[in-house]
C-alpha cells in the first residue's frame, strides 16, 4: 500500500513592536533573566492588560498578506491552563472569533503551484522561558527549573493551515515563503532559531486516494526549516512503520530531537487539558471597521510572490528569482540593471554567485558596497562585445565590489580587455600556422586536437587576450571546415 | 435537575488539593448551588446574544511605546524562591 | 457628642483651610477612633501609622504654602484591602497574600495620593471579596458597629464599619455583586457603585473582571459624591475603563425629586424581603411620592433569574483570575516534589472554602461539554437583564428597591449554608449584570435597631440623576442615628 501524509501546520511569529502586546514592558531585552517585567506581564494581583495598537497592525498586516478576510468583530479569549511560565495561567488569545480568517498561501515546488488554505490567524501573547536545570538538562531529569519572565507577553501571532500540505518538502517551502512575507512586511525578523518563529506540524498519513483523515500527531520543537522538514519526514516514516507493523497511531504531542533525529512522545492528547476559553472580561471587543482593513491592505509592501513574478519577467530564471526574492537588495538591483539594458541571464549569475559569496564574506548587504546597476550594465556590454571574458568579468565584478572603480576602468588597469578585432587576431593566426604547419595539416585533414593545440598556441602569442571564440572560429575557416 | 459533578477533575483542572473528605463537602456543595443556578437553563433564550461585557464600547488601545519595567530586586523580593535573578520552582513533570 | 473624626468631609476640609485642626490632628483623631473601636469590630487589617502620618504632614505643609489638592486634600480615609497600595501589605483578606507587599499603586490609589487624601490603612473583607458579611476572612470577621453579634454585610465589611465607628472619614469598597452597597445598608452608611467602567480597576485584585466595580463608602451622600469624584475618569491602564466625560456627580444634590419618574422594582418587593425592610422602603417610596416624584411600579422579569446567572458568571471569571496566585512568583507556597504538586497544596493552603468553592464552581461551569447550559446561557440572562432594565429607563429616571433583604444577620448563621448567604445579594446583582450604578442610602432602623438601607439605581453614566435623589432620600429620612460605641472614652475621641 501506498501512503500520503496529511499536514497542517501552526506557526507563532513574535512581533518585533516596541513594547508587548499588553504592557509597556520592552520587547527588545537583553540577556539578564527578569528585567524586562512590571506587574501586568508578571501577573501580579490587580494588574490588567491593554491591548499594543501597533501589534494590532501587524497581525492585520499578515492576514491581509496570507490573503484573509479580515474580520470586523473580533474577540480576545482567556485560554486557561496552568504552566508556571504562564504568568496568569491563562494566556490571552483568541478563539472563536479570531482577527483574520480563511486565507490562503500558494507554494511553488519546481514550478508546481500547491495552494495552501489559512484557517485562521490570531492574536496572543508570549510565555515567559522556563529553563530545566539538572543532571541532563532535559525536562524529565531536571532537578528544578528557572523562570524568565522577560519574554512573558511578547506579541505572538498564531497562523494555522488547512490540512493541506502533503509532504515535508511542502512544509518546508510554505514555512520559507512564510518566513519571507513576515519579513517583507517587517513585522519580525522571524528566526526559527532564536524563536520568534516558530512551527508546530500536525501529521497524519492515510493510504494513497483516501479522503479520511487519520490519527495525527503533533510534532513540537523545530528550530529550522531543514529540521522542519527532517521531523515531518520522520514522523511520516514512523507512522507508516507503526501502522504497516499493525499498531495504530496514538494522538499524542511528540518532540522533535535535533540530535538523535527522532520524534519522542511528550504526552497523550486524552489528558490533555481542557483549556476552559471564556471571553476575556478585561479587553473590549475589536472593531476592524472597512476603511482600517483598506487602510491596511493599500499599506502592504511587494510581496515574494510579486517580486518573483517580477523578477521572472525581467529574465531571471526559477531559482535565480528565488535567490534574489531572499538576497537583501539584490532584486532591485536586478530589476533596476535589467530595465537599463544588462543582460539578465548574465546579471542573474554574477548576483547569486561572485555578489552573494562577497557579501556573505564580508558580512554585509549589497546595498552598502559601491555595485550600482550601472556597473552591471557595463559589465555586461563589456561581455557581450567580447571584450571581456566570462573569467575576467568576474574578476572586474569582485574589484568593483572592493570599491576599486568602474568595470571599465578596472578592466583596463589590469589589462583584460581581450582583443575581439578579427583582422588583429587573424595577423597572429596566420603568423602561427605558418609556424606550425604541420599541425595545421593535421587540422585540415580532420584531427580535431590539433584545433586546441593552435588556439592555444595564438592564445600564448596574444597574451591571453584575444578572444578565443574568434581564433578558433578563423582556424576553421582557414582548414576548410 | 441535579447536576452530576466529577468533583476530582475539576479540583485537578483547577490545581487545588483536596481530601477526600473536602471533595465530598464541595462536590455535594456545588451541586446544591448548580442545581439552583440550572435554573437559567429554564429560561427561553433563543435568538438572545450573550452579553459578557456591560459597557457597549470597543477598541481600547494603547499606543506602542515602552513605559518602563519594575527594579529586579523589588520583582524577586515577592518570590518564594528566587536564585540568580530567575524564580525558581521544582521540577516540572509535563512539558507545555 | 462628637469628635473629629465624626466629621463630614466636607466639614473637615473646611476646618483645615480656617486653621481650626490640622491634618495630623484630624489624622490622630481618627487613629484614636480606631484603637478603641478596632478591638470591637475589626475593621481594618493594617493601619498605617507612619505612612498616613507622613501624608498627613505633608498635606498639612502644602495647605500652609498654598497648594491645595481639593476635597480630599488632608482627608482621613480608608481602602478595602483588595485595592493595591504600593509597599502597604495588601492581602484580599487571603492567607495567600500574608506579608505581600504590592510593587505598584492601583489607579484608584495613586487618584487619592495625588487629591491629598491620607490613607489611613487597609480594611477587612471575605476573602478576595467573595461573600455577603466579611466572615470569609482569612484574618477573622468585621463586627457590625451597630450589633457586636451581627455581620457588617460584605465583601466590603470593614470599610462599611471603618466609615459607621469614624475610623475613618470615608472608605473606598469593590462591588461585583452588591459588595459595597450591601454592606453600606447593614452599616447604616452610603455606599454608591458607580457605572462598571467609571473608576478604573487597575490594581483591584480582581474577584469577577465584568462586574467588580470600586465606589465610595461615605457617612452622607454629599461625601460619597466628592470620593467618587476623586477617582473616576479613564484610564489608560484599564481597558474596560469609561473614555466619555466623567457625569456631574454632585451638580443636582440640592435638586429634590419634584417632577422626578421614579420605578419600583416590583420583584425586590416581593417574598423574601423581609417585613420591617419592605415596610421601611415602602415608606420612603411613599415620601419620595409626597415631595413630588411621579412613582410607578415597574417589572423586571428577568431579575428572578439574576442571582442564578451571577452564582456561574462571577465564579466563572474568578476561577480565572485567581489562577495566577500560585506560589511561583509571589504570595504563599506551600513545598511539593513538582511544581505541579506545589501548585496544588499552595492554593489549597492559600484559599478558604468559599474562595475554593467559587473557583470550583466556575472551573465547572466553564469545562467542555457544561459551559453552554451553564456560563453561556447565563450570560443570555445578563443580556436579558439588560434589556428590562433599557426598557424600564424610558419610562422612569431611575429605580428603587431594597438594598438587603434582611437587615443585619448574626455572625455564623449563614457560613455553612452558601445559598442562604448568596441570597443577600439578591437586589443588588442586577445592576452588577447590566452594569449600571446604583446606591445604597440608610433610611431607618428596624426595630432591633439595625439599619434598613434604600437602593436606588439609575441607567448607565445616571450618577447625577442617582445623587440626586439619594440626596433627597437622605434628606427625607434625616437619618442621623450612630451606633452606640463602647464607651464614653470614644465619645469623646
Ligand atoms: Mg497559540
Ligand atoms: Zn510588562
Amino acid at each position: 500500500m501506498t501512503w500520503e501524509a496529511v499536514i497542517g501546520l501552526e506557526t507563532h511569529v513574535e512581533l518585533q513592536t516596541a513594547s508587548k502586546m499588553f504592557c509597556g514592558c520592552p520587547v527588545d531585552f537583553g540577556d539578564e533573566p527578569n528585567t524586562a517585567v512590571c506587574p501586568v506581564c508578571l501577573g501580579l494581583p490587580g494588574a490588567l492588560p491593554v491591548p499594543n495598537e501597533q501589534a494590532i497592525e501587524g497581525i492585520l498586516s499578515i492576514g491581509a498578506a496570507l490573503n484573509c478576510t479580515l474580520t470586523e468583530s473580533s474577540l480576545f479569549y482567556r485560554k486557561n491552563y496552568f504552566y508556571p511560565d504562564l504568568p496568569k495561567n491563562y494566556q490571552i488569545s483568541q478563539y472563536t472569533f479570531p482577527l483574520c480568517l480563511g486565507g490562503h498561501l500558494d507554494v511553488d515546488i519546481d514550478g508546481t503551484v500547491t495552494r495552501i488554505g489559512i484557517t485562521r490567524v490570531h492574536m496572543e501573547e508570549d510565555t515567559g522561558k522556563s529553563t530545566h536545570v539538572g543532571r541532563s538538562g532535559r525536562i524529565q531529569s531536571a532537578d528544578h527549573t528557572l523562570l524568565d519572565f522577560n519574554r512573558s507577553g511578547v506579541p505572538l501571532v498564531e497562523i494555522v493551515t488547512e490540512p493541506d500540505i502533503r509532504s515535508a518538502d511542502e512544509a518546508r517551502v510554505y514555512g520559507t515563503e512564510l518566513q519571507r512575507i513576515v519579513r517583507a512586511l517587517g513585522v519580525s525578523d522571524a528566526r526559527l532559531e532564536e524563536g520568534s518563529m516558530r512551527f508546530d506540524s500536525n501529521v497524519s498519513i492515510r493510504p494513497s486516494g483516501s479522503t479520511e483523515l487519520g490519527t495525527r500527531t503533533e510534532v513540537k520543537n523545530v528550530n529550522s526549516l531543514r529540521s522542519l522538514h527532517r521531523a515531518i519526514t520522520f514522523e511520516i516514516e514512523r507512522q507508516i512503520e507503526v501502522v504497516e507493523s499493525g499498531g495504530t497511531v496514538d494522538q499524542e504531542t511528540r518532540h522533535w530531537n535535533e540530535d538523535l533525529g527522532t520524534t519522542t512522545s511528550m504526552r497523550n492528547k486524552e489528558e490533555s487539558e481542557d483549556y476552559r476559553y471564556f471571553q476575556e472580561p478585561d479587553l473590549l471587543p475589536l472593531h476592524i471597521d472597512v476603511s482600517w482593513q483598506e487602510r491596511v491592505r493599500a499599506a502592504l509592501p511587494v510581496l515574494p510572490a510579486e517580486l518573483r513574478n517580477r523578477y521572472r519577467q525581467a529574465g531571471a530564471d526559477a531559482r535565480t528569482a528565488e535567490i534574489l526574492v531572499d538576497g537583501e537588495g539584490l532584486g532591485p538591483l536586478f530589476e533596476e540593471a535589467a530595465v537599463l539594458g544588462a543582460d539578465p541571464r548574465a546579471v542573474g549569475i554574477w548576483l547569486t554567485g561572485e555578489v552573494i559569496s562577497f557579501t556573505r564574506t564580508a558580512e554585509t548587504a549589497v546595498t552598502t558596497t559601491p555595485l550600482t546597476a550601472a556597473h552591471l550594465v557595463e559589465l555586461s556590454e563589456m561581455t557581450a562585445d567580447g571584450r571581456l571574458s566570462a573569467t575576467a568579468a568576474k574578476e572586474v565584478l569582485t574589484a568593483v565590489l572592493e570599491g576599486e572603480g568602474a568595470p571599465g576602468e578596472i578592466a583596463d588597469a589590469r589589462d583584460l580587455i581581450q582583443v575581439s578585432d578579427v583582422g588583429a587576431i587573424e595577423t597572429e593566426v596566420d603568423a602561427v600556422i605558418a609556424e606550425h604547419l604541420d599541425a595545421f595539416e593535421k587540422l585540415r585533414a580532420g584531427d580535431p586536437k590539433t584545433l586546441g593545440f593552435l588556439t592555444g598556441q595564438v592564445m600564448r602569442a596574444t597574451g591571453g587576450k584575444a578572444d578565443p571564440r574568434v581564433v578558433q572560429e578563423l582556424l576553421r575557416r582557414k582548414a576548410g571546415g | 435537575m441535579p447536576v452530576e459533578i466529577d468533583i476530582a477533575k475539576v479540583a485537578k483542572l483547577a490545581r487545588i488539593a483536596l481530601t477526600d473528605e473536602e471533595q465530598e463537602t464541595y462536590g455535594r456543595q456545588l451541586a446544591d448551588i448548580l442545581e439552583h443556578a440550572a435554573r437559567v437553563q429554564a429560561l427561553a433564550t433563543d435568538g438572545v446574544k450573550p452579553t459578557s461585557h456591560p459597557l457597549t464600547m470597543v477598541n481600547a488601545f494603547r499606543p506602542d511605546e515602552v513605559t518602563g519595567s519594575l527594579p529586579r530586586d523589588e520583582v524577586l523580593a515577592m518570590a518564594p524562591d528566587a536564585v540568580d535573578g530567575y524564580f525558581r520552582v521544582p521540577k516540572i513533570l509535563d512539558e507545555q | 457628642m462628637t469628635g473629629l473624626s465624626d466629621l463630614s468631609i466636607e466639614a473637615a476640609g473646611t476646618g483645615l483651610r480656617d486653621g481650626s485642626f490640622t491634618s495630623v490632628e484630624l489624622l490622630a483623631a481618627v487613629v484614636r477612633r480606631a484603637a478603641i473601636t478596632e478591638a470591637h469590630h475589626h475593621a481594618y487589617l493594617t493601619i498605617d501609622r507612619d505612612g498616613a502620618r507622613l501624608a498627613a504632614e505633608r498635606a498639612d505643609g502644602e495647605l500652609a504654602d498654598g497648594t491645595d489638592r481639593g476635597h480630599l486634600h488632608g482627608i482621613p480615609i480608608a481602602l478595602k484591602d483588595n485595592m493595591c497600595t504600593k509597599g502597604l501589605e495588601t492581602t484580599a483578606s487571603s492567607q495567600m497574600l500574608a506579608g505581600y507587599e504590592p510593587p505598584y499603586d492601583g489607579t484608584a490609589v495613586a487618584r487619592l495620593r495625588a487629591a491629598g487624601a491620607v490613607i489611613v490603612g487597609k480594611t477587612n473583607l471575605d476573602e478576595f471579596a467573595m461573600g455577603s458579611s466579611t466572615e470569609n476572612s482569612a484574618y477573622g470577621p468585621t463586627r457590625n458597629p451597630w450589633d457586636t453579634d451581627t455581620v457588617p454585610g460584605g465583601s466590603s465589611g470593614g470599610s462599611a464599619a471603618a466609615v459607621a465607628v469614624g475610623s475613618a472619614l470615608g472608605a473606598y469598597g469593590s462591588d461585583t455583586g452588591g459588595s459595597i452597597r450591601q454592606p453600606a445598608a447593614l452599616s447604616g452608611v452610603v455606599g454608591v457603585k458607580p457605572t462598571y467602567g467609571l473608576v478604573s480597576r487597575y490594581g483591584l485584585i480582581a474577584f469577577a473582571s465584568s462586574l467588580d466595580q470600586i465606589g465610595p463608602i461615605a457617612r452622607s451622600v454629599g461625601d460619597a459624591a466628592v470620593l467618587l469624584e476623586a477617582v473616576a475618569g479613564w484610564d489608560i491602564h484599564d481597558a474596560t475603563s469609561y473614555r466619555g466625560d466623567v457625569p456631574a456627580i454632585s451638580e443636582g444634590l440640592a435638586d429634590g425629586v419634584d417632577g422626578v419618574r421614579i420605578g419600583v422594582v416590583t420583584e425586590l418587593m416581593a417574598e423574601g424581603i423581609h417585613d420591617e425592610v419592605r415596610s421601611g422602603t415602602q415608606e420612603m417610596i411613599e415620601q419620595l411620592s409626597a415631595a413630588g416624584a411621579v412613582v410607578t411600579e415597574v417589572s423586571l422579569p428577568a431579575t428572578e433569574f439574576a442571582l442564578s446567572a451571577y452564582y456561574l458568571i462571577a465564579p466563572a471569571e474568578c476561577s480565572a483570575n485567581l489562577a495566577r496566585f500560585d506560589g511561583v512568583r509571589y504570595g504563599l507556597r506551600v513545598d511539593g516534589d513538582t511544581t505541579e504538586e506545589m501548585m496544588q497544596r499552595s492554593r489549597a493552603a492559600g484559599f478558604g472554602p468559599e474562595v475554593t468553592r467559587r473557583i470550583l464552581l466556575g472551573t465547572y461551569a466553564l469545562s467542555a461539554g457544561y459551559y453552554d447550559a451553564f456560563y453561556g446561557q447565563a450570560q443570555k440572562v445578563r443580556t436579558l437583564m439588560r434589556q428590562d432594565f433599557e426598557a424600564a429607563y424610558k419610562d422612569v429616571d431611575v429605580l428603587v428597591s431594597p438594598t438587603s433583604p434582611t437587615t443585619a444577620f448574626p455572625i455564623g448563621e449563614r457560613t455553612d449554608d452558601p445559598l442562604a448567604m448568596y441570597y443577600a445579594d439578591v437586589c443588588t446583582i442586577p445592576c452588577n449584570l447590566s452594569g449600571d450604578p446604583a446606591m445604597s442610602v440608610p433610611i431607618s432602623l428596624d426595630t432591633a435597631g439595625l439599619p434598613i438601607g434604600f437602593q436606588v439605581m439609575a441607567p448607565a453614566l445616571g450618577e447625577e440623576m442617582m445623587f440626586r435623589v439619594g440626596a433627597a432620600v437622605e434628606r427625607i429620612a434625616d437619618f442621623d442615628a450612630r451606633p452606640a460605641l463602647a464607651s464614653d472614652e470614644v465619645v469623646s475621641a
